[in-house]
This record gives C-alpha cells, sequence and structure tokens, in this order.
C-alpha cells in the first residue's frame, strides 16, 4: 500500500479547494476528499491485516524511505504499525464527520476548507511517520491551520483562545525539539525512530531527553498541569475546529509519547513511570471533578476530555503490554466520541444559540435525533458496556493491576472511581439539555442529511469498537514499545471481551 | 588576466554596473521608470555574469580571495537586491534621484563583495567602509522627511564609532602577531591577553554590524526612519554579507581562539534574543517590528555559530538565505502598502485581508516563515541552526532560543491576527501591483516555499564548505 497516498490526497484536496472551491464547491470537494481518505484508510487496514498474517516479526510495514536531507541524515521516511493503522483510520473518521458538519459554513468557505483539510494532512503525516524529523514537521504543519481555524471562525474569545492554544502547543514543540537534538547527537546521528530504537539510547542520554519529549508531547494531549490550552481552545473553535482539536490533535501527544519517548526509551519510561501515573490520576481525577463545575456544554466536554486523555498517559505510565493497548484504545475511543460530542454541540447550538446548560431544556422533543446522539455519547463517557469508551478504559484498569506494586494498583482504584464522577455530571447534562420543559429553542430547522451522516457514521465507529473490539484489539496486537516493559507481563488477557 | 577577470567576475560586472549610472547622467534626463529598467537590466546582467564558473584563487598577493562558496553568496547577494529594487517599483520610479539610488546601492554592494573576498583585515577594512558609508547617504533620500535625516545621521555615527573599534582591534593584532593576512594570522595566535582584547574589540566592531545586543542600539532608528528599500537592504543584504564575513573570521581566522569566542557568543547570542524579542512584542509600526524581528534572527545565528560544530557555517548561509526571501516577502508587502497608502502602523493592517488577499498571504507566509513554521523554509532554517547549537552539546542555549521562538510567534501572530480577525476602522484600499512588484512578491513567496521543502539549496551549500 503507497502511503504517500493518504497524506497526497488531502494535500490535493487543499489546493484544489484553494483554486477552484468558490463558495458551496469548497465543501463538496473537501467532502470528496475526505471520503477518498476514509477509502484509502479502510484498504490501508484491510491491507495491513493480510500482509500481517504472512509477516507477523517486522516492526513495521509498507517502509518508504526518501533521503531528504542527506548530509544531516534526514530522511523523509513513512512506515506503519498497527498503533499507526488504528490513528490513521480514526482520523479519516473524524475529517469525514468534521467535514461533513461544515456544509453551512458561509464565511469565507473556501479558506475554511482549505485549512481544514491542512490540518487532516499534519496529522496523517504524524501518524505515518518513522523519521522522528518528518514527524516533527508534521506536528508543526498544524500551527497555522489551528491559529486561523480558531481566530477567524471561532466564537467568544475566540482570539485570545487562538493565540494561547498555538503558543501553549508551540511551548510543546519546543520542548520536543530540543528532545530530539538530544536524541539525535546523543544517540546514532540519526532521526529515523527504527535505527534510534534498534541501537538503543545510553541511559544518561534518556534520562534528560525522555522528560522533553513526554512533556512536550504531553502538552498537546493535556498532561497536567498543560492542559489549560484545552478548555479555552476547543470552546472558542467552531464545530469542525473542535472536532479536529479533541478527535485528532489531542492524539497527535498521546501517539507522539508512544511512538517517540516510550518507543525510544525504554529505561527511562520505567525510571519516570511512577511520575506519569501520578500525573495521568491528577489529569482524571481534577478534569472530572472541574467538569462537574461546568455550566458551558463545550466546556464542560473540554474538561472532560482532559479526564478522558488522563487515561492515555495513565495506560502508557502503566507499562504493561495491556495498558498500552489501553492507552491506544481510549485515544481512538476519546476520539470519536468527543467528536459525536462536539458535532452534536454544534448541531444544537445552531438551533438554540446558547452553550449555557441551564437555558436549554426539554430538547428531546424537538431534536430527537441529535439529543438522542448526544445520550449515546454520553453513555460511551462514562463507560457504559457495549460502547467503546467501556472497552477502552477496561482494559487500562487490566493492564494496570497486572502491575503488582501499590502504586499502579491505586492509580487503577483513583482511575475507577473517577468514573462515577463521570456518570454524575454526564447524567445531569443530559438530563438538563433532554428533559424537562422545552426550553432555549430559538431556530427549529431541521437536522440536515450532512450533520445526520456526521454523526451516525460517529456513533457506528463507536458502536463497532463497543459491540465487537477484537478487531481493533487483534490491529495494535504486536506494535508499540515492546522494549519497555518489563518481562513476564506481555501477555494480554484480551479475551475478556 | 581572463583568469584575474573571472576571479572578480562578480566585482567587475559591478563595477561596469555602477560606471553606467555614473554616465548616464551625463546625458538627457530621462524618466524615473527608464532609469530603474536599467538598474533592473543591469542587475540582472551581474547575476548572469556570476553565473560563470571560475576556479578558486587569489589576487593582489592574497588580498583578494574567492572560492565556489564565496562566489556563491556573492551570487545571493546580488538576487536579494534585485529582489528588493523589484520590490519597490514604486518607490524609485517616484524619486528625483534615481541613478544616484543606484549608484549607491551598487557601490555599497560592490563593498559586500570585496568584504566577503577579504583574505586580509587592510582590505576587510577598506570594503566594511566601502559598504557602509554609501549607506549613510541613502538612509537620507527621502529628503523631506526629518525622520530620514535622523537615520543618517545615526548610521554614520554608529559606524563610525564601531569602525573605530575595528582598527583599535585590527591595530593591536597586527601589534601582537605582526601579520594581517588571514592565512598567516591562525598560526600566530596563542591566546595572549593583548589578542583575546584585540578579539573583543574586533567582536564589538562586528557585533555592530549584525546589530548584536548591546550593540544594536541605532538599528530601530534607522530601520524606521529610512526609505523601505534601504531599510530592506541593510536588513538583509549588509547584515548578510557581515554574516558570511562573520563565518570565515570564526572559523577560519579566530579558530585557535575558540575558547574565547565562544563565550563572546554564547552570552550576546541569549541577550539578542531576550532583548530583539522583548522590543519586537510591543512594536506598533511594521519597519520597526521587522527591525526587531531582525534582531532576534540574528541571535539565533549566534547560537548556531557558538559551538563551533563544522554544520553551523552551512546552516548559517542556508539560514542567510532563507531570510533573504522571508524578509524580503514581508518588506516587499510593507513597502508596497506604505508606497502606495502611506500607511506603515500595525493598526492600519487590520482586515488587510479582506481588500487585499494576496498581499495578506504574502505576508503572512513570510512571517510564518520568520517565525520558524512550516512548510516555510524558516522552519528548515531555524531547525538547522538549533542542531549546530545543539552539535556542540550547549543544550541550554538552544533550549533558551527553542523558548524565544514561542515568544517570537506571539508577536508574528499580532500581524496575522491584525491581516486576518480584526474588523478594519478605515480599511485600506484595494492596493494594484504593478509588474515587478508582483514579480518579486512571487519568487520570495515561491522561494519561501521551495527552499525548504526540496533540499537543493541546503545540500549545495554544504558541498561547497
Amino acid at each position: 500500500m503507497n502511503l504517500h497516498l493518504l497524506i497526497l490526497i488531502p494535500l490535493l484536496t487543499a489546493v484544489t479547494i484553494a483554486l477552484w472551491g468558490r463558495g458551496q464547491r469548497a465543501a463538496l470537494i473537501a467532502t470528496a476528499g475526505a471520503v477518498v481518505q476514509l477509502g484509502l484508510s479502510v484498504l490501508l487496514y484491510l491491507t495491513f491485516t493480510a500482509y500481517r498474517q504472512h509477516h507477523a516479526g517486522e516492526a513495521f510495514v509498507f517502509e518508504y524511505r526518501h533521503v531528504w536531507y542527506g548530509p544531516l541524515q534526514i530522511a523523509y521516511h513513512l512506515g506503519v504499525d498497527g498503533i499507526s493503522v488504528a490513528m490513521v483510520m480514526l482520523t479519516a473518521i473524524v475529517v469525514l464527520a468534521g467535514v461533513l458538519m461544515s456544509w453551512e459554513v458561509s464565511y469565507m468557505p473556501r479558506e475554511f476548507h482549505t485549512l481544514l483539510t491542512l490540518l487532516g494532512a499534519g496529522a496523517y503525516g504524524v501518524f505515518l511517520s518513522l523519521d522522528a524529523f518528518t514527524l516533527f514537521f508534521f506536528l508543526e504543519l498544524a500551527v497555522l491551520p489551528k491559529y486561523l481555524l480558531i481566530g477567524i471562525w471561532g466564537s467568544g474569545k475566540k482570539e485570545y483562545c487562538a493565540r494561547k492554544l498555538v503558543l501553549m502547543l508551540m511551548l510543546g514543540s519546543a520542548l520536543v525539539l530540543v528532545g530530539l537534538l538530544g536524541m539525535y547527537f546523543g544517540g546514532p546521528r540519526s532521526f529515523s525512530i527504527p535505527d534510534i530504537a534498534s541501537s538503543r539510547l545510553a541511559p544518561e542520554v534518556q534520562q534528560w531527553v525522555f522528560p522533553l519529549l513526554f512533556t512536550g508531547f504531553g502538552i498537546f494531549t493535556a498532561l497536567f498541569p498543560f492542559h489549560t490550552w484545552v478548555p479555552d481552545g476547543h470552546s472558542a473553535a467552531p464545530t469542525a475546529g473542535s472536532m479536529f482539536l479533541a478527535g485528532i490533535s489531542m492524539k497527535l501527544g498521546g501517539y507522539g509519547c508512544l511512538r517517540t519517548a516510550t518507543h525510544l526509551m525504554p529505561d527511562a519510561a520505567q525510571q519516570y513511570a511512577p511520575t506519569i501515573i501520578v500525573l495521568g490520576c491528577i489529569a482524571i481525577l481534577y478534569g472530572s471533578l472541574a467538569t462537574l463545575m461546568q455550566k458551558d456544554i463545550k466546556y464542560l466536554n473540554a474538561y472532560s476530555s482532559i479526564s478522558h486523555c488522563g487515561f492515555v498517559v495513565l495506560g502508557i505510565g502503566l507499562l504493561t503490554q495491556t495498558a498500552l493497548h489501553g492507552a491506544v484504545l481510549q485515544m481512538v475511543s476519546h476520539g470519536l466520541m468527543t467528536a459525536l460530542f462536539f458535532a452534536v454541540i454544534g448541531i444544537v447550538y445552531e438551533r438554540t444559540h446558547t452553550r449555557q446548560l441551564r437555558e436549554m431544556g426539554g430538547l428531546m422533543q424537538a431534536m430527537p435525533f441529535a439529543v438522542t446522539a448526544l445520550f449515546l455519547a454520553g453513555l460511551c463517557s462514562l463507560g457504559l458496556p457495549g460502547l467503546s469508551g467501556f472497552v477502552a478504559e477496561a482494559t487500562v484498569f487490566v493492564g494496570g493491576w497486572q502491575q503488582p506494586d501499590l502504586l499502579s494498583r491505586t492509580a487503577v482504584v483513583i482511575a475507577c472511581s473517577s468514573i462515577v464522577v463521570t456518570a454524575v455530571y454526564i447524567l445531569r447534562a443530559i438530563g438538563q439539555v433532554a428533559m424537562g420543559p422545552l426550553r432555549g429553542l430559538v431556530s427549529p430547522h431541521p437536522v440536515s442529511w450532512a450533520e445526520r451522516l456526521a454523526v451516525l457514521l460517529l456513533l457506528g465507529g463507536i458502536f463497532l469498537m463497543g459491540l465487537w473490539p477484537e478487531w481493533l484489539v487483534q490491529l495494535i496486537q504486536g506494535s508499540g514499545p515492546a522494549g519497555a516493559l518489563p518481562d513476564g507481563l506481555t501477555a494480554a488477557p484480551v479475551e475478556a471481551f | 588576466m581572463i583568469e584575474a577577470l573571472l576571479l572578480m567576475k562578480h566585482e567587475m560586472s559591478l563595477t561596469v554596473a555602477a560606471v553606467v549610472f555614473l554616465l548616464v547622467r551625463l546625458g538627457r534626463t530621462r524618466a524615473a521608470a527608464t532609469y530603474a529598467r536599467l538598474g533592473y537590466l543591469l542587475l540582472g546582467w551581474c547575476l548572469l555574469a556570476g553565473l560563470i564558473p571560475a576556479p578558486p584563487g587569489q589576487l593582489f598577493a592574497g588580498l583578494f580571495v574567492t572560492s565556489s562558496l564565496v562566489s556563491m553568496q556573492k551570487s545571493f547577494l546580488t538576487f536579494g537586491l534585485l529582489l528588493l529594487l523589484l520590490a519597490s517599483d514604486r518607490w524609485l520610479r517616484r524619486h528625483d534621484y534615481v541613478p544616484e539610488v543606484f549608484l549607491l546601492l551598487f557601490s555599497s554592494l560592490l563593498g559586500l563583495f570585496f568584504l566577503i573576498s577579504s583574505g586580509s583585515l587592510l582590505m576587510f577594512y577598506l570594503a566594511l567602509e566601502l559598504a557602509t558609508l554609501p549607506i549613510a547617504a541613502l538612509c537620507n533620500f527621502d529628503l523631506q522627511r526629518r525622520q530620514a535625516s535622523e537615520a543618517a545621521t545615526k548610521m554614520i555615527l554608529s559606524s563610525a564609532f564601531s569602525s573605530g573599534i575595528l582598527l583599535f582591534g585590527i591595530s593591536l593584532l597586527y601589534g601582537s602577531t605582526g601579520t594581517l593576512h588571514f592565512t598567516e594570522l591562525p598560526q600566530r595566535l596563542n591566546g595572549s591577553a593583548l589578542q583575546v582584547t584585540a578579539l573583543v574589540l574586533l567582536f564589538t566592531g562586528f557585533a555592530f554590524k549584525l546589530s548584536v545586543v548591546p550593540f544594536h542600539l541605532w538599528t530601530a532608528d534607522v530601520y524606521e526612519g529610512s526609505p523601505v528599500p534601504v531599510t530592506t537592504y541593510l536588513s538583509v543584504i549588509s547584515k548578510g554579507g557581515m554574516v558570511f564575513i562573520f563565518c570565515t573570521a570564526l572559523y577560519q581566522v579566530f579558530q585557535p581562539l575558540q575558547a574565547y569566542w565562544h563565550v563572546l557568543l554564547v552570552i550576546t547570542a541569549a541577550a539578542t534574543l531576550l532583548v530583539g524579542n522583548l522590543f519586537a512584542l510591543r512594536q506598533e509600526n511594521l519597519k520597526r517590528f521587522l527591525a526587531f524581528s531582525s534582531i532576534a534572527q540574528v541571535g539565533f545565528i549566534l547560537v548556531a555559530l557558538s559551538s563551533g560544530a563544522e554544520l553551523a557555517r552551512a546552516a548559517a548561509v542556508y539560514f542567510v538565505l532563507v531570510y533573504l526571501f522571508s524578509n524580503i516577502g514581508a518588506f516587499a508587502v510593507v513597502g508596497i502598502i506604505s508606497a502606495a497608502t502611506g500607511k506603515e502602523r500595525l493598526s492600519d493592517y487590520r482586515g488587510l485581508y479582506r481588500s487585499n488577499p494576496r498581499l495578506s498571504w504574502a505576508l503572512a507566509l513570510s512571517l510564518f516563515s520568520l517565525a520558524g513554521i512550516p512548510p516555510t523554509a524558516g522552519f528548515f532554517g531555524k531547525f538547522f541552526l538549533l542542531m549546530s547549537g545543539a552539535d556542540g552539546r550547549q543544550y541550554l542555549l538552544v533550549a533558551f532560543a527553542a523558548v524565544n521562538m514561542v515568544v517570537a510567534l506571539y508577536y508574528y501572530l499580532r500581524v496575522v491576527r491584525a491581516l486576518f480577525m480584526e474588523q478594519p476602522e478605515a480599511p485600506l484600499p484595494i492596493v494594484t501591483t504593478v509588474l515587478p512588484e508582483r514579480a518579486a512578491l512571487v519568487i520570495s513567496v515561491a522561494g519561501v516555499l521551495i527552499t525548504g521543502l526540496f533540499s537543493g539549496a541546503y545540500e549545495t551549500i554544504a558541498r561547497l564548505i
């Protein structure tokens, strides 16, 4: 399978929109491009699993390596393992849903869709890169679209929020940059991820590079205490922007932590595991408690994202095969769920012109489709079995319990207890929106087919993962930072599902 | 004879061009546009002449040294001058003394050529004066503006002062080593107190020209007061030439004293980054804003050069090329708008995207390149500079520079926000661009995108070093 296509198609789509996307045509071209991307990602899944059956031992497949800056050992190097394939599929689904949700954008639609498509291209690039320089390039490529998307099409204090988000993410990039340079000069003088992995960096180097890379990427995934950009950024962004930010961009961080920090520096990963576990727990607890206090439904989802992404950090910190799988599953699950949340919030906002929970009520009668979707997203968020959230979080818990030490088990107990808090805020919010006398409806136009399609697409993903997690677990089986794991804990009891 | 001509191909062609402008005043007075077109043609001719392949070599008993690298650097500078003149076509057409503008610019460029070709401190000093003095006159070329006179005065005083310091350093060095030749100096440098003093004084001279903190105070006023083309010349061409010879001075001539200049560079790099960025944060005048941002850019070059690593020279030369495209792109937009409407303040640029989308994109891309955001070439330039810095294991300095990139992004985003997000009180009219201006914009934007994504430029530079 030719991995370039997944980067080229969005880039070409963006160029096409920029050149010919006048008016409504922009959304059409963007949708066509997103459909092609989804098709390609499914094709990637099929070819990847087929290939895997015959070649089980290879870490990365479909590799393509082109020397980019020869004198500096920088290559444009693509390749995938199971985790990347899962993330690419997530990206494709969220991109298509986000584009479908943006059919109604009327202010400068051409620029909007160009930037949105570029944002997607950057995400594909990160998930497909096997060279740390290429990865960093694509990571930073998203800066410009993010800033403009929030700043131009956002709402509320959009300029302030856009700046805060971009500057905090740039700070993360700056840490990543220094970490990457330390890795380059402390190791084999190469940015190639497989090369660095096989040469195993010296422990002294790992010791100072790991925190830089982990914190840097951690900022992208709302690592406590660098989570403050999340609520502001997500709530100010336009609907599709929020979906992309929470559904894809936050995953870049988790993926980066896995792919560079934990994968390349297994010794340091073990050394810093306790710190990561504690930070993950703080994010989970703090996020869910802060969510309790939110009155704005977009802020509510943004804070709950901090809590849910805490599970990703915790899963990475627990360092068992099962917990790492749980982290990846949680990335996919949270990506789908939060995108669905923001999509539905967008639909509701269009009709109520408010995001304040107490100004809404009884909307179940007025827009049953949207509110049912909101209900399902909520249930997924609080971990109802049969939906994706349960699969992901339960895997993290099972994996965490495999670690016999007190800290890990305490962390699992704390993380479990946060689900109760989640249930409180989710049920309360949904009750407020759906039940009671009808309030807050301003412009009751019907939900358009594009919006319905976006919601159904995301719901489909959540149910597929919730009812039949087997395929996803098998996909990521055998990928990831095996070297970081302690002996004897690699067996993964996924048969539970 | 032929060989000497070949070695001095850039200098000879440029001298001819300058002489043409001396003679042209003798005849009938023509329209400014005609002179401008003649200037472009002559500069294009110099650019072509520079492409003639020539062997490396030296002339005048080693006073003048050239190599493929030096020749390429001269072509960069010629190209940059052509680009910036094309971008300021509107300003040139309105000017009454166009031949003089060209004459002075060509003389200064000639000085820069000799500067980067110099093989001895004597030639170095003469060339430096030739490169600087015409600029002082040019600063004052908007004859009616009081600010321009102020700029010229500051320019001439500061350059006289720095020349004095430089000469003092040179004389100390001569006193302790008995030679001025770049090839002989390294063997005679032993790190005695006298030589280190001379190094510090010479470094101060360089620091003035490169506007390194704390010798940067003249920069902002001169940049703001001068006409836009002159400001661009100062911040791009003249600074680029200085960076080239600075590399030679550090990595060839003063190589034995690396332990000393390393300290100087680390301290001034950090100070330059910090001060340049902090002052750029609050600027309202775009020329002044670009002046301070260009101070900060030099800070990044110093971070790389301070490492003493082999990578650093290639990274610095590459960065100058990238910086040339990005800064000329940014100045071109500012210059075009300033010439068309007379407005230079950030608040005037609010909502520019509505009326002038193309100019806005050109400015935004140039600024993103200056900030080091992909896919622009600035990202690669900055990355390689910091990479060179890290090669010397100075991770703290590199981290400091990386954090400064975030600070810098803040003020570049201020401009982007004004362009795209803010609503204008009195919107700027639609500015139509003439062909030369459009050509300059297209070339610099293309350069901003291409020199990074395609590695050819960097690899050529790395091969020649």
